[in-house]
């Protein structure tokens, strides 16, 4: 298997210790276990999504693992302004503050709270939250005015999309006219299950998304078709659980990526990944990002 | 691997207490003591709880869903996930300390043979649960706030009057402000290791991911890592003293 080179750059204005940061929405409402994932391994880190107002989220069941992965419905659970306290003792490292609102308006109040924060990654993605997450995301119009009024904050800001789309080109390309320094993808397939036995849909929310190792063929095709259409970085989401699949990722386009539902098999799996994909004579990660783009 | 909820039927239902019914089914789980699951009230919520039994699970009613729970009868349909989280792991000779309805997965333990010594603690008599088969398995000890049964007050002045040194392993389960008391007599002594304090905190997932149940300081997962953790995990950070809500706000 090829073997890269820790970066030695920052990668779309984050100075990341290793290409894998720690994915939206898990294990990311508190700061101690944020910095827990720092310290087992993640190159970076991406905070639970927050939003204008404290939201208690969608009754239960809100996550159920299926065949391939897990499906969630959450609901944007979120401390808003309280998170700032959260992760203040996180200062100087690399910390990405997810944030939602329901206006582009909205998405600036919310990033005007974090000064701190190593970059910005909107949520237009959310597949299961009503007038916020996909339900603007899959606007082009929205996605520019939303990337447009955060990047007044001056920090790097990336745009995380959803799948659920015709054409996920056009809504990258919409975000790198607003000044989008990154686009994050993939964000959940939407998706749901039914128990049989009691006749109804298991989720609390009914319908949820899907993440973990049945979307990456998703993901891949997504940042393949990405890498074609802009022409700022990508980062690759949406079931990597090994070193190989990285790789892959990069090959389709992706700069770095970001690891999510792997973590319900194992919490150290940013170091076991690390112990598989780099070496100090690996090839610099430059050499094979959208190289399949034979 | 998909992991959707189990489906059950409620097959008996028991009133132990006015405030605590158990819930007997029609399915067995294979469980540790100190394990949990996660109980689907179809329409209403999911929510973490205690196995009491290979079949069973024992419930205090304290809000929406426990209230929804009390409404249903034999032949009503439960989901359950589970079980989770790390349960007890005790050695030598074993003191459980429970109170309230913190009893149940200690129960559980001594149910198996597994403690010498139950200090079991409530609020009144009639709070009381499991006490004669918790006598039957163990040497019981039982405190009472009001006096109204054996020792006339909480769990730590029965614990004061023993050699604590002389167990191996002391598993505690029941309000976080009881476990306080007996986390820092243990800490006095200096065997804060030998405490294992089964915590109890708000959940989403149960499957290690969400981190909605993440406590301060070490950011340790108390449905994955947990819900039992040693004395010296829990010493610093937020143990008695805050805990998170449904949206991460401290309470």
């Amino acid at each position: 298997m090829i073997q890269i080179q820790l970066p030695e750059e920052e990668i779309a204005g984050v100075p990341l210790k290793n290409h894998m940061l720690l994915a939206a929405g898990i294990l990311g409402t508190t700061g101690a276990s944020l910095k827990r994932m720092l310290d087992l391994g993640a190159g970076g880190v991406v905070t639970k999504s927050i939003g204008p107002e404290a939201i208690s989220g969608h009754h239960g069941p809100a996550l159920i693992p299926v065949d391939g992965g897990l499906i969630n419905a959450m609901g944007l659970p979120n401390p808003s302004k309280d998170f700032v306290e959260e992760i203040a003792p996180l200062k100087g490292e690399p910390v990405v503050v997810s944030i939602f609102g329901g206006t582009p308006e909205q998405f600036g109040t919310v990033a005007s709270w974090f000064p701190d924060a190593a970059a910005f990654e909107l949520n237009l993605s959310c597949p299961h939250a009503e007038g916020y997450g996909a339900s603007i995301g899959v606007n082009p119009r929205i996605v520019r005015e939303c990337t447009e009024i955060v990047k007044t904050y001056n920090k790097p800001v990336w745009v995380k999309l959803t799948p659920n789309v015709t054409d996920i080109k056009i809504i990258g390309k919409a975000a790198e006219d607003g000044g989008a320094d990154a686009i994050v993808a993939i964000n959940t397939v939407k998706a749901m299950r039914i128990s049989t036995e009691m006749r109804r849909p298991v989720l609390g929310n009914f319908f949820g998304g899907l993440s973990g190792k049945a979307i990456f063929p998703i993901a891949v095709r997504s940042v393949y078709d990405l890498y074609e259409a802009v022409d700022i970085p990508i980062i690759g989401c949406g079931g990597i659980s090994t070193a190989d699949n990285v790789l892959e990722m990069m090959m389709a386009g992706a700069s770095a990526v970001e690891i999510g539902s792997a973590i319900h098999d194992s919490v150290n799996v940013f170091s076991e990944i690390a112990a598989d994909l780099y070496a100090e004579d690996g090839i610099p990660a430059e050499e094979i990002v959208g190289c399949a783009h034979v | 691997m998909s992991e959707m909820p189990e489906i059950v039927t409620i097959t008996t239902v028991v009133n132990e207490t006015p405030t605590v019914k158990t819930f007997v089914f029609d399915k067995l789980f294979a469980f540790r003591p100190g394990q949990f699951c996660m109980v689907w009230i179809a329409g209403v919520d999911e929510i973490p709880m205690a196995f009491s039994g290979a079949n069973s699970i024992t419930v205090m009613k304290v809000g929406d869903a426990t209230e929804a729970l009390f409404s249903l009868k034999a032949g009503d349909k439960l989901g359950i996930r589970g079980p989770f989280g790390n349960g007890f792991s005790p050695s030598g000779k074993v003191l459980a300390i429970a109170g309230g309805i913190g009893v149940t997965p200690l129960f559980t333990l001594a149910a198996s043979g597994e403690v010498d010594t139950f200090i079991l603690g409530a609020r009144t008599r009639e709070e009381l649960v499991f006490t004669e088969d918790l006598e039957k398995v163990s040497d019981l000890k039982i405190a009472t706030d009001d006096g109204t049964f054996g020792f006339h007050g909480f769990v730590t002045g029965i614990l004061d009057q023993i050699d604590v040194e002389s167990y191996d392993t002391i598993c505690v389960c029941g309000p976080e402000m009881m476990m306080k008391g007996i986390l820092d007599r243990l800490v006095a002594k200096g065997i804060e290791s030998r405490g294992q304090f089964s915590m109890h905190r708000y959940m989403k997932c149960a499957v290690g991911v969400c981190g909605s149940c993440c406590m301060d300081d070490h950011g340790l997962r108390v449905c994955k890592d947990g819900p039992v953790f040693t004395g010296d995990l829990i010493k610093t950070g937020e143990f008695a003293h805050h805990h998170r809500g449904p949206s991460g706000r401290k309470e």
